[in-house]
């Protein structure tokens, strides 16, 4: 087991590198230049002289050769020191750490928001294959699949608005600070992401189970007499959950694609709206970070979901 | 049909969009472009159907002149995407070894971005470049995202294919690789390529009205969906719902469709591929 989780661990060594590689030199081959945007952008290119750029540009450690300005970014990265942003000019670290609160807490939210309607919706519907009740399900969930996120929140907006004169605050309260109204302001866009979020697990909670009751066991259970309801729920639900948690967990790692978009509607200063905000302003060093971050997350739930399956099912340990 | 009733309402709803998208010059009943200042953000009505938008534009025509937006950049990046995808794959099940090891770890590094952050990352790098009316880059940067998710599956095919009698045949007659890739192996790999296509239209339709919607994708006056939402729409949300109701229901309603298909076309033609 000791060997399997110290190869499996190694194993992410190269596809993280391999990330901050790409990442780092497809940005270089961006078109905007991040300081002739910033200096030029606000002022119009009115007082800005080339060598002030040229300053700037020094300042940044851009005018080094391409692989120096690698291995510098990437060897204070491996110190856990992502620079300094090359827009606001404070560093990297501090201006996700401010942001990534709120972000994780609508994530965890719609984690949980996913879950209660997984479990339960993709159980049922898997019982009751080809009744109208796995049909109506189904259509949920596919429907889930195919409602952009962006606009749900803006159709919840909308309908907050027409009903309960509800604006999107323009500040968001921290949850020690007031439980309450934190709630209430993040479970609108937790909801916006959280529906596609559970589509996706009951769909496969629903192919899972489906899946299990074909195994003998089942037969077994079933041809001792063992009540239908706790073939389902003792013998079914439990081996039919794994392939759920690694979707929900590898949706988890993702959900930041979907707030990268519903942060623009509910006006949330997370980690989705300064990839945008960064991608606009070409601040290379803030994207560079953060798609480190989305990624390393990734991979280390990948990890995670590994370790859990060898956990529980020796055979694979030993492949 | 009747034994995938959902299947078969995802294709109507296909065939309608492609017929509006095809047909828009005679299906919607005014220019998506022309203003006008007299109708600005007018509830829908007899002369305007779905209401117009802040510029007097007529909704309903710009949604149907956005189906071609959305299905011309869907159909293109998601061939693109699932063609290049499915010929890495097969090159590296059909090759193996160190081949197979170096493809799967770029795989694996594409594999860890989000959909929209690396598409949102290369249309940053690549810029926009339009021909024809069509984003060139914009369809590229869908595409990237694509391929690492149908090369998984359809290498997964392909390994089993490569030990096919067949192929040893093939390969003792004394073909070459190309060959053997392209007439013996891609052949076999079409149902799940098939599948994958039609699942990655969906994948692609929203990925577009998301980069639109941010302002990355499609650029105004051309009509998209994803456009249509963003910038006035926000801004006139009690006024004229009707703006952010409308496109909304018509990018659901094509994914939708395109995601019923594709459920039933993996049904029958091979159940065990998972999307």
């Amino acid at each position: 087991m000791l060997r399997f989780v110290l190869h499996r661990f190694l194993m992410m060594i190269p596809t993280l590198l391999g990330v901050a590689v790409l990442v780092f030199f497809l940005l270089r081959l961006m078109p905007g230049d991040p300081v002739a945007t910033m200096l030029l952008g606000d002022a119009g290119g009115a007082n800005i002289s080339k060598e002030m750029i040229d300053s700037e540009r020094a300042r940044l450690g851009l005018d080094q050769p391409l692989w120096v300005q690698f291995f510098k970014w990437f060897g204070g990265v491996v110190q856990g020191d992502f620079g300094i942003s090359m827009w606001t000019g404070k560093s990297v670290a501090y201006e996700i750490g401010i942001r990534l609160e709120l972000s994780l807490q609508v994530a965890v939210m719609a984690t949980i928001l996913a879950v209660l309607l997984a479990l339960p919706l993709g159980t049922l519907s898997a019982i009751f294959k080809d009744t109208w009740i796995d049909q109506s399900i189904r259509v949920f969930s596919i429907a889930g699949l195919a409602v952009p996120s962006f606009w749900l929140g803006m159709i919840i907006i909308l309908l907050l608005l027409t009903y309960f004169s509800w604006i999107p605050p323009l500040t968001f309260t921290p949850f020690f600070q007031n439980p309450w109204e934190n709630l209430s302001q993040l479970i609108w866009p937790a909801l916006a992401v959280g529906y596609r979020y559970s589509a996706v697990s009951t769909r496969m909670m629903r192919s899972s189970i489906l899946e299990v009751l074909q195994e003998d066991y089942i037969r077994t259970a079933r041809a001792k007499g063992v009540l239908e309801r706790l073939v389902v729920a003792r013998h079914a639900m439990r081996n039919a959950l794994l392939p759920v948690v690694t979707v929900i967990g590898l949706e988890f790692a993702f959900l930041i694609g979907g707030l990268v978009v519903t942060e623009q509607v509910f006006n949330l200063n997370g980690i989705g709206k300064l990839f945008v905000q960064a991608v606009a302003r070409s601040d290379f060093t803030m994207i560079q970070a953060l798609v480190l971050l989305v990624s390393v997350f990734f991979v280390l739930v990948n990890f995670v979901m590994d370790l859990m399956y060898a956990f529980l099912d020796p055979r694979i340990r030993y492949r | 049909m009747t034994q995938q009733p959902l299947g078969a309402a995802g294709l109507v709803i296909i065939v309608l969009m492609a017929l509006c998208a095809l047909f828009a010059q005679w299906v919607a009943p005014y220019d998506p472009l022309t203003v006008d200042y007299g109708a600005m953000l007018a509830p829908p009505s007899g002369a305007h159907w779905l209401g117009t938008d802040s510029f007097g534009r007529d909704v309903a025509s710009r949604i149907i002149y956005g189906a071609r937006t959305a299905l011309a950049i869907g159909f293109i990046a998601s061939f693109l995407g699932c063609t290049a995808g499915a010929i890495v794959g097969v090159v590296s099940a059909y090759f193996g070894g160190k081949t197979d090891l170096i493809i799967q770890g770029v795989m694996d590094v594409l594999l860890s971005f989000p959909i929209i952050v690396l598409a949102i990352t290369v249309v940053a790098v690549l810029g926009n470049y339009v021909v024809l009316g069509i984003d060139v880059n914009l369809i590229i940067a869908i595409s990237v995202p694509m391929l690492p998710r149908v090369e998984r599956v359809v290498r997964a095919s392909a390994l089993a294919i490569r030990e096919m009698p067949y192929v040893d045949a093939a390969r003792a007659a004394g073909y070459s690789h190309v060959r053997i890739i392209f007439r013996h192996i891609m052949p076999n790999v079409v149902a799940p390529y098939l599948i994958l296509l039609t699942a990655f239209v969906a994948q692609a339709i929203l990925a577009e009205a998301s980069l639109s919607f941010l302002g990355l994708g499609v650029t105004e006056p051309t009509p998209s969906w994803g456009l249509m939402l963003s910038g006035a729409a926000a801004d006139f949300y009690q006024q004229a719902p009707w703006m952010i109701v409308f496109p909304g229901i018509a990018i659901s309603l094509g994914v939708f469709a395109f995601n019923l298909f594709g459920d039933s076309l993996r049904d029958w033609l091979d159940p065990k591929i998972k999307l």
